[in-house]
């Protein structure tokens, strides 16, 4: 096979994927079967594409061949009844089986409203992130189930319910009405934001980040920038991974071990992504009150703005946690604000802001928690409490790279 | 002359795996029931399963939390309900958000349609 043809395909499965399915399920008014059809088109794209040529517009090239199959599909079926209803369209745009000439008239782009539908908040959570996967970003059932760590049958049923519960339920393919939009919106962000982090630092498997998954998140964010132009938490989200991805080379050694920010190397931080992050957070932060990823995009960009880790302006960043958890209460937010205060006011400080979460439930299994106490631990000297910290830590942690970090420190107390 | 919901409860998986012959059964006692029953009936619908259920709640902030899936405490029980038409999901959780349940929430189940 035309090799150049080949990696063609493969970068329109990435880059095109959820454009061509989105405007097919318009064809069809059927997930599924606009999965079989966009699949089949890029089938037909693997032997095409070698014989006659990579097409100057890829995406139009399979969207065309994805809804003729759809169109023809739905004229050899139109007599048989169906087992679900089909998607809830409107009425001002092509509809199911209309045949609309796609060789002449501009295919719309609805990835939108793909992704406002697989993010519905009537979908449980994990529901909408392996759609968003699957629908979007064309992952396999199977890559998504080994992302979430759950069998590949497992995975199947839940798209599969999910699916069933669109149909059934008559969940809208739709971009919700201005009223509603921020917080429809908000639900989107959160799965775009879930998927990066956890291919940051992936929960299972031998190496710290899945860069698949955090690749595809940042594709996302893109796709939703260039959808959402105007909108301050999109520019958030999209500022906060691009800085935070920006690192992605520096995060573990040679042979694989964890560095910290303060031991990376900051001349192999990705200065392209983060210009690109910096030149977002004005827009970001434009909303009032600033939205929970635009104060987290502002945190990385005081980070990235320091050469070295002695030069980090420690109170800005303090500054920033004192807003965001008014933003967004959470326990997680608290503990590195804790951090922060004992970067900018020392240990001792750290440290009080630290024991005041002690009791707090949904840190009682975070490995962050004791790991941070043992690390101020260790700079106040008190090595007997920092050990032990360090030993709470190693047995809470579920990534390897972060186990074998918390015993070299523990090693390191002791020599 | 009192009005009654009726809500019936059944084992969906024990559906999932019920044979033709036992969903014809089942459609054949209902037929029968009905045509006894007729005087009394104002309405009946089979609902789609609980996995298509909605549930929505009114947090303490004053916001709205919405779930997947059925109400599942079994403190809550079905106290009334509103039959409503709307276009999709997103009409039907606007007016059903508006329906008070101070106590709990509601849950929102399509009505199976044959059509």
């Amino acid at each position: 096979m035309d090799s150049a043809a080949a990696a063609a395909v493969a970068e329109a499965h990435r880059r095109d994927w959820g454009f061509v399915l989105a405007a097919t399920a318009r064809i069809t008014g059927d997930l599924d079967a606009a999965e079989d059809c966009v699949q089949d088109a890029y089938a037909q794209a693997l032997t095409a594409w070698p014989a006659n040529g990579v097409p100057a517009n890829p995406a139009a090239w399979l969207t065309v061949v994805a809804r003729r199959r759809a169109i023809n599909l739905i004229r050899r079926n139109d007599t048989l009844s169906r087992k679900l209803p089909l998607l809830v369209l409107d009425d001002t745009l092509p509809g199911p089986g209309d045949g609309t000439d796609t060789a002449v008239t501009p295919i719309p782009d609805d990835r939108l409203r793909l992704i406002f539908t697989c993010c519905h908040p009537a979908l449980a959570a994990e529901a909408r992130v392996a759609l968003t996967l699957r629908l979007l970003c064309g992952l396999t059932t199977g890559e998504v189930a080994s992302a979430f760590l759950v069998s590949e049958t497992t995975m199947a049923a839940r798209i599969t319910r999910a699916k069933k519960k669109i149909a059934a339920a008559r969940i809208p393919y739709q971009v919700p009405p201005a009223s509603e939009l921020p917080d429809r919106l908000a639900a989107v962000l959160d799965v775009v934001h879930l998927v990066f982090t956890t291919g940051h630092t992936a929960p299972g498997g031998q190496a710290l980040q899945r860069r698949d998954l955090a690749e595809r998140a940042l594709d996302l964010a893109r796709m939703l920038r260039q959808l959402l132009p105007d909108d301050p938490a999109v520019a958030g989200l999209l500022a906060l991974i691009l800085l935070t991805d920006a690192r992605r080379h520096t995060r573990t050694a040679t042979d694989g071990r964890l560095l910290l920010l303060a031991e990376q190397d900051r001349t192999h931080w990705d200065r392209a992504e983060i210009n690109e992050g910096l030149d977002l957070i004005r827009a970001a932060l434009e909303r009032r009150p600033p939205t929970r990823y635009a104060l987290m995009a502002a945190i990385a960009a005081v980070h990235a703005a320091a050469p070295r880790w002695e030069a980090t302006d420690w109170q800005q960043i303090s500054d920033l946690y004192d807003t965001l958890i008014q933003v967004w209460p959470s326990p997680v937010v608290a503990l590195n604000r804790a951090i922060a205060i004992g970067e900018a006011r020392g240990p001792q400080a750290g440290l009080a802001a630290l024991d005041e979460l002690a009791t707090e439930p949904q840190l009682a299994s975070y490995h962050y928690l004791p790991a941070a106490r043992a690390e101020f631990l260790r700079r106040l000297d008190r090595t007997d409490e920092a050990r032990l910290a360090y030993h709470e830590a190693r047995l809470l942690a579920d990534n390897p790279v972060e186990r074998e970090f918390l015993a070299r420190r523990l090693s390191e107390l002791d020599a | 002359m009192a009005g009654y919901m009726v809500f019936i409860w059944d084992d969906e998986a024990a559906w999932e795996n019920a044979g033709p012959s036992t969903v014809a059964a089942n459609q054949a006692e209902h037929e029968d029931f009905i045509a006894r029953n007729a005087a009394s009936l104002r309405g009946g619908n089979r609902l789609h399963p609980s996995g298509t259920a909605t549930s929505i709640r009114r947090t303490a902030d004053g916001g709205v939390a919405v779930s997947d899936g059925a109400f599942a405490e079994t403190k809550e029980v079905i106290g009334g309900y509103y039959l409503i038409d709307a276009a999709d999901l997103d009409e039907a959780m606007r007016i059903a958000v508006q329906v008070p349940a101070p106590f709990g929430g509601v849950e929102v189940r399509p009505i199976w349609t044959t059509s």
